[in-house]
């Protein structure tokens, strides 16, 4: 299990989109080693959460700590260097570059091109067969395998993951949770937004409930899968007799 | 055979300067994302710095070289990048092709501010006096250095992008700015250094084609058109291509000016060959992928009717006004107000609603002229219908191969009809197509009669103004009403998805055909009339650079509203020449203003018309003001009428006074708009502004049609 020190801390994060307020005062730690699961219906703030995490956006309130050391306003670039590799949502590659370039694209953090290849084509051998094919023209699961690499590959401290299942067969969900489970087992702490609860609470050690804007739950796994469905429908207490 | 190698060798040495002014072009549209029609007025800075360095105060050539090419041309780069691009994200691509016709626009008037146009400049050839031979041809010194310099770049650039991580980076960047940097690349400075490269290449060939031309702001600008078609055989993605496409270009130009020089008719091709090439290209090549939803944050509003009739009315108003306040000299220079405005509006339906490029305005006008001045005899006003169907049908044969495509092909493909009527066609004698008589500029200029209608004729300055200001009421009244149509929906649609369009079954080419059939008929109707009002057309009152700034003022303005045309006519044909009769100095500075409020497009990518109607719309709800305006606009014309002053109090206080009206409205009614009552919260925002609460699920089912709402209601 996770040692108790935080390596990522979120403390009152509010952030806006102009006018519309995303969050409200959001606290979140992500412990060495440990996988946190964020969990919460459409638009309830997760993904917003997450780019304030990697730094693509600056929050309007609130501390952003990374090690221990405040680190709102850094760039994404400088936090990615040093160690916060965030897989965003739908396909986090280049469709444009190969995936040899891809995967060129992920040697910023300082690990060589052969050991990017190394970890990747060992990993996804599939990439290996197509490592000259524009990364855009391949099958959604390969995509995001490949974008997965990055988070193999370039060694991070932290690994935010954005709804990794979107659009995906349900077996190669299966397969890609097996392989975060392995790299949570090798030392990462893993941040991992998902609207379906069912594929990442087996390998969370702590998992948060997010409602417009709030975190209204938070605990371990076995805890919150009774919370689960309330969120989901939008928390009304007097619904629950009602048309769902 | 000798003088084939010779053509050969002087059109590869043309072609290796197109190469390396096109591999710039392609290096910043792969790398950046944006068509950068300025390459070719970098390029030109560059060798004017040069010039002036080198021969006009005579520092050493490396000297010259060094400070031109690694420091001028980077530094534009750099400059272009912080302080224009960067702006432009979420932006249309109609936007960024505009800024970047601003910066063309904005750099041949600064370079014409610099250096005094009509001097004669001269650069001599690199390594003139050595020669080489080649099977009893002589390769003088600078074509051998254009080559081998040419084949340097392409190397260099190839390894660059191939095997370099920045020139990977490059390219990632305008794949994804923000996934870049979650690789921990830098974005900002590797789209820093792509223009930077871009220009020092513009640089590069802008001192190197010197020594083949008179320097000259505007024909060395416009030396990129010829590149362009290169970038094009390119896809704008492939050096090697690029570099083919190149030496192709150079070629044919070289044989064609080698064989062909013998009749004046001929001479014209030769000069139009790149955009004919050019236009052939773009009908072969493989049609681009239909474009799904962009992210853009440009919206252009609704126009209602009782905004568009007061609108015109406004437009009469001030026609009549002008026409009866002005001198017959200054009602001719200003009507043109009202005719160039006609030219915008062409381009609101086409560009705005429909978000397709035309860069040949004023070429459709020109053609629209012709048809009137030929077969407009006595002012027939009947001719201003074949000044909108005949400039319409040949706009739809223009647009056809290019329709295919998107973006900016289409854009290119209309640049290249506007430079090949200027270059060739418009210069050419009367000649015959069978029975058909075909009558142009008669190889000078050709006389247009005045409009005449059941024997009324338009013959006077004042009548002139206001027949231009109603026509040009009357087109924005019909262009609302496309605006407003089912087919004005159509446009705005296939703007927003074309994907999405095709989908649901929509025709897009013969959308595409048509909008651009409907926008060339109307810039020839604004062409007839503009003609009628010059009385003599010659084709320099049609060229493609002269039609640059109608498109570019009319996105400053707004483009999806008549508004943003009449801001364009106001501009170029008020605004400007007034700021030029402040004085010499003030006349360069209305040179370069079109291109400075394009280059400031990316700030305000809505139009500044759009901020303007706010104020406005603060009148219509402040009845004091309006009561204000009905009253103190027609006293102060009625004193004007009566001689109690003269113009210059007279249109001072003529826009002083609903200016005044606007900033009072707005005081007055601006600080109860600040923040929206609950009421206006809309559905999808609630929970967000504010907590969610149980009577908003109500609500949410009630908006959404579901039946259950009274299950919600516990007693």
């Amino acid at each position: 299990m996770s040692q108790e020190t935080p390596l990522l801390e979120l403390r009152g994060i509010r952030a806006s989109y102009d006018r519309i307020e995303a969050l409200f005062g959001v606290d979140l730690v992500v412990n060495q080693g440990s996988v946190v699961a964020l969990l919460g219906p459409n638009g309830a703030g997760k993904t917003t959460l997450l780019k304030v995490a990697c730094g693509l956006m600056a929050p309007s309130a609130g501390d952003v700590l990374y090690a221990g050391k405040r680190v709102n306003g850094t760039r994404p670039e400088e936090l990615a260097r040093r160690g916060i590799s965030m897989v965003p949502e739908g396909r986090g590659i280049f469709p444009n570059l190969s995936v040899r370039e891809n995967l060129k694209m992920m040697t910023y953090t300082g690990v060589s091109l052969s050991q990017v290849e190394e970890i990747a084509f060992e990993r996804f051998p599939r990439l290996a067969e197509r490592s000259r094919q524009l990364a855009g023209t391949m099958s959604g699961g390969e995509q995001q395998m490949l974008a997965m690499a990055r988070g193999l590959a370039t060694n991070p401290a932290v690994l935010i993951l954005d709804e990794l299942s979107m659009g995906l067969a349900p077996i190669i969900v299966e397969e890609l949770y097996e392989i975060v489970a392995q790299v949570a087992r090798s030392g990462v702490s893993i941040l991992v937004v998902e609207q379906f609860a069912s594929s990442v609470l087996g390998v969370a050690d702590r998992a948060a409930i997010m409602v417009h804007g709030h975190i209204v739950r938070d605990g371990t796994p076995q805890e919150l899968e009774s919370e689960l469905s309330n969120a989901y429908l939008g928390n009304q207490p007097e619904r629950s007799g009602g048309n769902k | 055979m000798d003088k084939f190698l010779t053509f050969t060798i002087v059109g590869l040495s043309t072609g290796a300067i197109y190469a390396i002014i096109a591999s710039g072009l392609v290096l910043t549209y792969t790398t950046t994302g944006i068509f950068n029609f300025a390459q070719g007025a970098i390029g030109m800075l560059c060798a004017f710095a040069f010039w002036q360095m080198y021969i006009a105060w005579e520092w050493p050539l490396w000297l010259a070289l060094l400070l031109s090419l690694l420091v001028l041309a980077p530094l534009i780069g750099a400059f272009i990048d912080t302080a224009i691009m960067r702006g432009l994200e979420d932006t249309t691509e109609v936007t960024r092709l505009v800024v970047s016709i601003g910066l063309l626009v904005g750099l041949i008037g600064l370079a014409n501010w610099i250096w005094k146009p009509g001097i004669s400049r001269n650069v001599s050839p690199f390594f003139s006096g050595h020669y080489f031979s080649l099977a009893d041809t002589r390769i003088t010194g600078q074509q051998l250095i254009t080559i081998a310099v040419a084949i340097v770049v392409a190397l260099v650039l190839w390894l660059f992008l191939k095997f370099t991580r920045t020139g990977v980076a490059m390219r990632a960047v305008v794949d994804d700015r923000a996934l870049a940097s979650l690789n921990g690349a830098r974005p900002n400075r590797v789209s820093m250094l792509a223009w930077a490269m871009g220009c020092t290449l513009a640089g590069i060939g802008g001192i190197l084609i010197a020594p083949n031309v008179a320097l000259d702001a505007g024909t060395l600008s416009l030396l990129i058109v010829n590149a362009y078609a290169a970038a094009i055989i390119g896809r704008l993605r492939s050096l090697p291509l690029t570099f083919l496409g190149a030496l192709i270009l150079g070629c044919t130009e070289a044989y064609l000016s080698g064989y062909l020089n013998s009749t004046p008719n001929l001479a014209g091709l030769r000069l139009a060959a790149p955009a004919i090439l050019l236009f052939i290209v773009l009908l072969v090549i493989p049609t681009s992928r239909l474009r799904g939803r962009r992210q853009s944050r440009e919206f252009f509003p609704m126009p209602s009717w009782s905004g568009t009739f007061i609108f015109a009315a406004a437009v009469i108003f001030a026609g009549v006004v002008l026409a009866t306040t002005l001198s017959n000299g200054d009602a001719v220079t200003y009507a043109k107000i009202f005719s160039v405005g006609i030219l915008a509006l062409s381009l609101v339906p086409l560009v705005g609603f429909a978000g397709q490029i035309s860069l040949a305005t004023l070429s459709f006008a020109g053609i629209g002229a012709l048809v009137f001045a030929h077969l407009g005899a006595g002012g027939n006003p009947l001719a201003l219908v074949l000044a909108f169907v005949i400039p319409a049908a040949v706009g739809a044969l223009v647009a056809l191969p290019a329709l295919r495509l998107s973006g900016i092909y289409l854009a290119l493909g209309t640049a290249a009809f506007a430079v090949a009527l200027d270059r060739w066609i418009f210069n050419l004698a009367d000649f015959d197509i069978g029975p058909l008589h075909i009558s142009l500029f008669q190889l000078g200029s050709t006389e247009v009669a005045p409009l005449n209608i059941f024997g009324y004729s338009f013959n006077t300055p004042a009548r002139q103004m206001i027949l231009v200001s109603v026509a040009f009421a009357l087109i924005s009244i019909c262009v609302v009403a496309v605006r407003k149509s089912a087919y004005g929906r159509r446009l705005l649609a296939m703007k927003s998805s074309e994907a999405a369009c095709a989908t649901l079954g929509l025709n897009l080419v013969g959308t595409k055909l048509s909008v651009f059939a409907l926008s060339a008929g109307i810039s020839g109707v604004g062409g007839a009339i503009l003609g009628t009002q010059l009385r003599s057309i010659s084709p320099q009152n049609f060229d493609f650079v002269s039609g640059l700034p109608v498109l570019l003022l009319t996105v400053v303005g707004g483009i999806g509203a008549v508004g943003g045309a009449l801001f364009a006519g106001v501009s170029l044909m008020g605004l400007l020449p007034l700021i030029s009769l402040l004085g010499v100095f003030f006349a360069k500075v209305a040179g370069l203003l079109p291109g400075i409020a394009g280059v400031g497009l990316g700030r305000n990518p809505n139009g500044t018309v759009h901020d303007m109607r706010d104020g406005f719309e603060s009148i219509a709800r402040y009845r004091p003001a309006i009561i204000w305006l009905a009253i103190v606009i027609p006293a102060v014309w009625i004193l004007r009428l009566a001689g109690i002053y003269g113009n210059a109090v007279f249109f001072p206080l003529l826009v002083l006074s609903p200016v005044a009206a606007v900033t009072f409205a707005t005081l007055k009614i601006g600080g109860l708009e600040q923040t929206p009552t609950v009421d206006e919260i809309p559905l999808e925002w609630k929970g967000f502004i504010e907590p969610w609460k149980s009577s908003d699920v109500i609500e949410l089912d009630m908006a959404l049609g579901m039946n259950e709402v009274t299950l919600h209601v516990s007693p």
